[in-house]
């Protein structure tokens, strides 16, 4: 690994590693690597008696087909396979002319699922009060189900395999659907919160396409589940802005646009955002992929302040929490945003790099979280024991129950780590052998709790 | 004679934990000693010990740093772990036994 007199050859070196590096599946250390072997491999032929020319052109050669290696790059680091797909098609030619048919298929699939959600209305459930419920715990089934054939479509399913991806989707709508769920109900709205959830497995397993337990599958999909989410969020920012335009600028010449607005633009917009969210997310990944690592570590130390600002006013001011309903889901949704940090920063982090400063704020938030977790079940028990059980208090219960499992086991595994008694992999490996656990208490919910609480 | 692309593969988990066990090593290094072991009828394309490598670091079965070498540029050198000897064990019972057949039904034709 020797530096080279002949400037020619440093410049051809250079040139070498700029077009390695433009490649997909190398990153910057693998570069290195593999200039530092040409260099070893220039320094004995040039020895041998070789001028620098020809012994770059040997070495060049020697190396081998960078298409060929950088497959071979993607599918040992089959963490980075998520950024290019390359290892699905060989030929660039050929990527140019899936593309243009993918755009048609995500297309078509985001109208209908923006169709979907005036389908009802054409056989007589229009979207106005009295069916509210309807379209609340159905809102799920008129966007999964295209996001799904999304999936199977793209990973080139086999149809009769991806016929069982049905089964999940007609039992939701069964299951949503067959109970008498009052409108504003408690039952109605753990319902319309837990059925995505369930679904979102559905979705996974055809994104994963059985890859589901080899190595990366699911982290790929947790990813993915992170970046829609980002995606979707700037999709609705913009949609936020247009649907302000559209009543300012028809309100100017006094027209009511909110029959359009509310019946049409916002329902089948965010239907169809979703769709073009998952593409987006699929299409474009290296222009977010900086910017999640960025919203993890930002967000990883406020989070941390807020949860211990926070006991630590509840210790020093006495007062006990107070258990109603609200606070206790903001609780939930808090935790619930916790675990996906950890897991955001789990996928986004090589899990070869030795432990940093980071990995210990991360463990502090997990802790802290924990106790915050503990704070919120007791309060949880005290209220249910002095009120009785209600279908909220029960749901409450179990996701904190799932989440303290969750973060217990997070906390070991980080303590480990960071304490280089055990691997980054192990915490990884946790984390997504957990994963359908929220997705059968999800399950769970929608099925058994509207009958044992009597459609409450 | 090279040795088919098939094989190549195969071999190359086998050959790199064994050379390992042998003293840590880097990538060019550990190239120069397979050809020599084989006499050059084994044929790497260079690249690709990388990736094998890197495959085997994620499965832990080595574990690679960089330091600096002689001439000053940054190398990654790699060291075989515990789990990799328990893996080169288990290797090398399973290419005995491939091995030891190969041999007796060579062997018979030799003296039939």
């Amino acid at each position: 690994m020797t530096d080279f007199a002949d400037q020619m050859l440093e410049e051809q070196i250079a040139q070498w590693r700029a077009y390695v590096r433009r490649r997909q599946g190398f990153q910057g250390p693998d570069v290195e690597e593999l200039e530092g072997h040409l260099r070893d491999e220039l320094a004995a032929l040039t020895e041998s008696g070789l001028a620098g020319e020809e012994a770059f052109l040997v070495a060049v050669k020697r190396m081998g087909n960078l298409d060929a290696l950088s497959r071979e790059f993607a599918r040992a680091h089959s963490e980075r396979l998520w950024k290019q797909l390359v290892v699905a098609n060989d030929a660039a030619d050929e990527s140019a002319k899936t593309s243009r048919s993918e755009t048609l298929v995500v297309l078509c699939l985001a109208i209908a699922a923006a169709l979907a959600v005036k389908a009802p209305a054409l056989f007589g459930v229009p979207m106005t009060d009295p069916n509210e419920a309807f379209y609340v715990r159905n809102a799920s089934l008129f966007v999964l189900p295209f996001l799904t054939v999304y999936f199977v479509w793209k990973r080139g399913w086999n149809i009769f395999s991806s016929l069982w991806l049905a089964v999940p989707f007609a039992a939701g709508a069964v299951f949503a659907n067959i109970y008498p769920l009052r409108a504003s109900g408690d039952t109605l709205t753990l319902t319309a919160l837990h059925l995505p959830i369930a679904l979102w497995l559905a979705v996974g397993i055809a994104y994963v396409r059985g890859r589901w337990f080899t190595e990366g599958g699911r982290m790929d999909f947790v990813r993915f589940s992170g970046e829609l989410v980002i995606y979707f969020v700037l999709i609705a920012l913009g949609g936020g802005v247009l649907t302000a335009f559209t009543v300012m600028m028809f309100e100017a010449i006094k027209i009511k646009p909110e029959w359009f607005v509310q019946g049409w633009l916002v329902p089948c917009g965010a239907a169809g955002a979703v769709i073009i969210a998952s593409w987006l997310v699929e299409a474009k990944q290296s222009v977010i992929e900086n910017m999640a690592p960025v919203l993890t570590r930002l967000f990883t130390p406020l989070f941390t302040v807020l949860l211990l600002v926070f006991l630590a006013t509840m210790a020093w001011t006495g007062n006990p929490m107070d258990a109603q309903r609200e606070l206790l889901i903001g609780l939930d949704l808090l935790l619930v945003l916790v675990v996906g940090l950890v897991l955001y920063a789990a996928s986004a982090r090589d899990p070869h790099a030795p432990p940093n400063f980071f990995d210990g704020l991360q463990l502090l938030l997990v802790v802290s979280a924990l106790v915050v977790d503990g704070v919120a079940l007791a309060a949880i028990a005290a209220r249910i024991s002095e009120f009785g059980f209600t279908p909220n208090r029960v749901a409450g219960l179990g996701v904190n129950i799932i989440l303290l499992v969750n973060l217990t086991c997070t906390a070991w595994l980080y303590a480990r780590f960071l304490y280089r008694r055990g691997t980054f992999t192990a915490l990884e490996r946790w984390q997504m052998a957990y994963l359908p656990v929220y997705a059968a208490w999800a399950a769970l919910v929608v099925i058994v709790f509207p009958p044992v609480f009597g459609y409450r | 004679m090279d040795v088919g692309k098939d094989l190549v593969a195969a071999s190359a988990t086998p050959l790199v934990l064994a050379i390992l066990a042998e003293g840590d090593s880097y990538g060019y290094a550990i190239i120069k000693r397979v050809a020599e072991l084989s006499g050059g009828h084994l044929q790497w394309t260079d690249g690709m010990l990388y990736p094998v490598l890197h495959r085997l670091e994620r499965q832990g079965y080595v574990a690679a740093k960089w330091s600096t070498s002689e001439s000053g540029r940054r190398r990654r050198y790699y060291r075989i772990t515990q789990e990799g000897r328990t893996h080169l064990a288990e290797q090398r019972k399973q290419w005995q036994v491939v091995d030891g057949a190969l041999r007796g039904i060579w062997m018979k034709e030799c003296t039939a």
